[in-house]
């Protein structure tokens, strides 16, 4: 998707014409809005919804929304929700059996999902929707549901001008800059005027431009938004050193740091919840009472739950210990094996939304160093 | 698009056949015929995604003549309730499938080489299509022996057929069991020492396995000990197989989709991981 | 007519002995063969003698008294039966049947130790040669003992 029209800048005020004009596309919006003390994806309505002045605040375990001193509507890193949500449902039905007398008959669900314009899609994100587009859609086979909701789907991206607490794009190679598999990239400025820097990604991204008051974008908004990228970039709350990595996980199946992590980890499946490429799932047939009819439903599920790896008689992963290993190791190293690059885009989502706080960039260190034991201490004595 | 959607559709959705009949194989298993209602082509080693009406989906390996599609044939264990479900299904019952899913056996892999069937248990099912094969095409390969472990004579899957294969001169059959009275005549011990009185050629030799995992552990040790070289091993191997078609997540092993990647599986692949715990 | 010496030869257990060795070995046997049924050893007995099988098969088994006869094993051709001879007490453990005709080697133990006293370098090629045979026997026994082939443990769900 290579941008297909000169760069272009537009006043803040301006946005809600942007999202009001793909609205009369007949695009539904899902973008960024506060709810339960958060800032999650939801349907919105137009730019009003949207955080204005607020940030959040995250740390290995914590995440606290904080008003920041200026209107930005961008202004955070990122929340509790992934946009796989929409793309990849936490539930939905694949088909329903029904019996009429000796025979069965099976529908699959053919539901057309709505078209859905994704707004303030963050550079890792991209990087996140790229990995399960090869997940689902890079196969031999394709899956049907997902190739449904991803060809309804539109990306308007914005450039992170904030790293949070636990963000390592920089050290994924994803961000902070939007590279590519958007329709449109923003990059919000606020100072010296509130305004966005806009970029088209694809025909119907630079069509939709056309439709708002725009000017071209100028040497100083342009260096701007170098400036903000180049600030963002030099933030990060979190590295992770990439060298080699798949080979380090593959060599250390042992490490004694499994056992330190498990004695930690609750095994809440929290981080695979939060996570934007997680992808396994979980099918339960759901039958009526009369046993006339009967649904599979498709669920995400957790390599953390026990029964995730159940084999006749019990659980191949029965320890904590070996779930955490497999969920690691899954996606910073055999991933490269199955899908061609690593599962991990660097959002700090998994570290934000543990209970406890484990840290996978902090794990792969220890083992990296081969000094589990000593990262443990100090990381005990730093909180 | 639509083409690729319809492909897609055909591999998740089950599609519900007849039990044309039903056999007790052992106390706890049991073998269905099933009518597909057209030729079902599959590969030796494959396997289909069984669904009970409401109650659940278990994989099953295929386990009837490949040169024979109009009959579908599987051999289900009654350990959990999926599987009490299918045992149970009487002449004329409905059942769901969807298949044949994964690599099967490469029988072609080693054109001439001797080839040795080691199955425990179970294990015999899923490698009795690449016995059909390998004895329908017998010319094309050396010496073929079928090396099968069990718990008792009692236990022993396919009985009648053993003793017809033991019967013909073109395939050596040893069968060793884990108990027995002192009335069986055959042989008491375990699987692995068959391999050691087999007359196989190691370096031209081809070895299909399959049965439980830490006796496969064990094989791959012994075989790597008697010099077959472990790209001419290949185990079936077991996990969660759900969706069937590598998107579930559930039967990753190191950094194969079981399902889609195996159940067949070069035994070089899996060399490093076969020892680590909880994979 | 075969020489004691060639059937030494022969057979895999003493795969590991050079030609002098197998000589000195052979000189501690002879050829005996057993038909159905018949015991090559007793439990209980002088562990004084053991058997380097040729042809037939041979079954280990033990008597109970609420189970009458138990088989624990079978062994066949290229395998010895009889390893109580190599340390004392020097008493057979297990009883030791043919199943159909057996041909064997049958080898003076006590003769056997002596000349490995006497000659530590066969005695170490021929202890290494019965430990490679123990330690596969321990193997197999460990493996047999999960009952990998029983019914699966715990409650199943699918």
């Amino acid at each position: 998707m290579a941008p297909t029209a000169g760069a272009r800048a537009f006043n803040a005020g301006e946005l809600d014409a942007l999202l009001q004009a793909l609205r009369a596309e007949g695009w539904t919006l899902a973008g960024p809005r506060i709810r339960d003390g958060a800032i999650v994806y939801d349907e919105i309505g137009g730019a009003a919804e949207l955080p204005a002045g607020w940030t959040d605040e995250q740390a290995p375990g914590r995440y606290r929304l904080r008003e920041r001193d200026d209107r930005a509507l961008f202004g955070y890193a990122v929340g509790p929700h992934a946009w796989k949500k929409y793309l990849f449902p936490p539930s939905e039905r694949l088909w329903t059996a029904v019996r009429s007398g000796r025979d069965v008959g099976v529908s699959e669900e053919q539901a057309e999902p709505p078209p859905l314009a994704f707004i303030g899609v963050r550079a890792c994100e991209l990087a996140a929707i790229a990995v399960q587009d090869r997940v689902f859609l890079g196969g031999e086979r394709a899956d049907a549901s997902y190739r449904r909701r991803r060809e309804n789907v539109l990306i308007v991206a914005v450039q992170c001008g904030e790293a949070g607490g636990n963000c390592f794009c920089v050290s994924m190679g994803t961000g902070p800059a939007a590279a590519s598999g958007y329709d449109i990239a923003l990059t919000e400025l606020v100072s010296g005027g509130h305004r966005f820097h806009a970029r088209a990604g694809s025909e119907r991204g630079a069509r939709l431009l056309s439709r708002i008051e725009t000017r071209a974008a100028t040497g100083d908004d342009e260096e701007a938004v170098r400036a903000l990228l180049a600030r963002a970039g030099g933030r990060m709350g979190r590295t992770l050193d990439t060298r080699g990595l798949p080979q380090l996980l593959q060599a250390n199946l042992e490490h004694r740091r499994w056992d330190e992590v498990a004695g930690r980890c609750l095994a809440c499946s929290n981080c695979t919840l939060a996570c934007p490429t997680c992808f396994c799932s979980a099918q339960e047939d759901v039958p009526d009472l009369a046993h006339a009819r009967s649904e599979r439903w498709r669920r995400w599920d957790s390599c953390f739950t026990g029964d995730f790896s159940y084999l006749h008689g019990g659980s191949v992963r029965a320890s904590i210990r070996s779930r955490y290993r497999q969920w690691l190791t899954h996606k910073l190293s055999a991933w490269h094996e199955q899908f061609g690059s690593c599962g991990c885009v660097g959002c700090g989502r998994c570290i934000t939304w543990c209970p406890v706080g484990i840290d996978l960039t902090e794990d792969v260190a220890a083992i990296r160093s081969g000094a589990g034991a000593a990262q443990q201490e100090r990381r005990e004595q730093d909180t | 698009m639509a083409a690729a959607l319809h492909a897609a559709a055909e591999h998740t959705l089950p599609q519900f056949m007849r039990v044309r009949a039903r056999r007790q194989e052992l106390a706890d298993t049991w073998t269905l015929e099933i009518d597909p209602g057209g030729p079902f082509e599959f590969l030796p080693g494959q396997f289909n995604m069984l669904y009970a009406f409401g109650i659940g989906e278990v994989p099953i390996s295929i386990s009837g003549d490949p040169a024979r599609p109009e009959r579908l044939v599987h051999t289900v264990r009654a350990v959990g309730r999926t599987t009490q479900a299918l045992a149970a299904l009487g002449r004329g019952a409905r059942l769901g499938v969807r298949g044949p899913y994964g690599a099967g056996w490469p029988l072609d892999a080693a054109p001439g080489a001797d080839v040795v069937v080691l199955a425990g248990g179970i294990g015999l099912a899923p490698l009795r299509p690449a016995l059909y094969r390998l004895l329908a095409e017998r010319a094309r390969f050396g010496r073929v022996s079928l090396l099968y472990g069990s718990r008792s004579p009692q236990q022993l899957l396919y009985a009648s057929e053993l003793r017809r294969w033991r019967s013909r001169f073109d395939i050596e059959v040893e069968v060793t069991v884990d108990t027995a009275g002192p009335e069986w005549r055959g042989n008491l011990g375990v699987v692995t020492k068959l391999l050691r009185r087999s007359s196989f050629d190691p370096a031209n030799s081809m070895v299909l396995v399959c049965g439980p995992e830490v006796m496969m552990r064990h094989v791959a040790t012994d075989l790597a000990g008697i010099g077959v070289p472990p790209a001419r091993v290949f185990i079936s191997m077991e996990r969660n197989m759900k969706c069937a078609v590598g998107f579930c997540g559930h039967c990753q092993y190191g950094s194969a989709f079981v399902c889609r990647d195996g159940p067949v599986v070069p035994l070089e692949r899996l060399e490093r991981l076969l020892g680590v715990r909880e994979l | 007519m075969k020489t004691i010496e060639d059937l030494v030869t022969e057979h895999a257990a003493f795969r590991d002995l050079d030609a002098a060795q197998r000589a000195l070995v052979a000189g501690c046997g002879r050829n005996r063969s057993f038909r159905d049924g018949e015991v090559l050893m007793r439990e209980g007995e002088d562990a004084n003698e053991f058997f380097a099988i040729r042809k037939g098969r041979v079954r280990l088994s033990v008597h109970l008294p609420e189970r009458g006869e138990t088989v624990i094993e079978t062994l066949q051709e290229g395998e010895i039966v009889g390893l109580s001879w190599l340390f004392p007490p020097y008493k057979v453990r297990f009883d030791a049947r043919a199943i159909g005709t057996v041909h064997t080697i049958s080898f003076d133990g006590k003769c056997l130790r002596g000349k490995c006293d006497a000659d530590p370098r066969l005695g170490y090629t021929l202890m290494k040669s019965f430990a490679g045979i123990m330690t596969s026997r321990l193997q197999s026994t460990r493996l047999r003992m999960l009952d990998v082939f029983g019914a699966p443990g715990g409650a199943a769900a699918d």
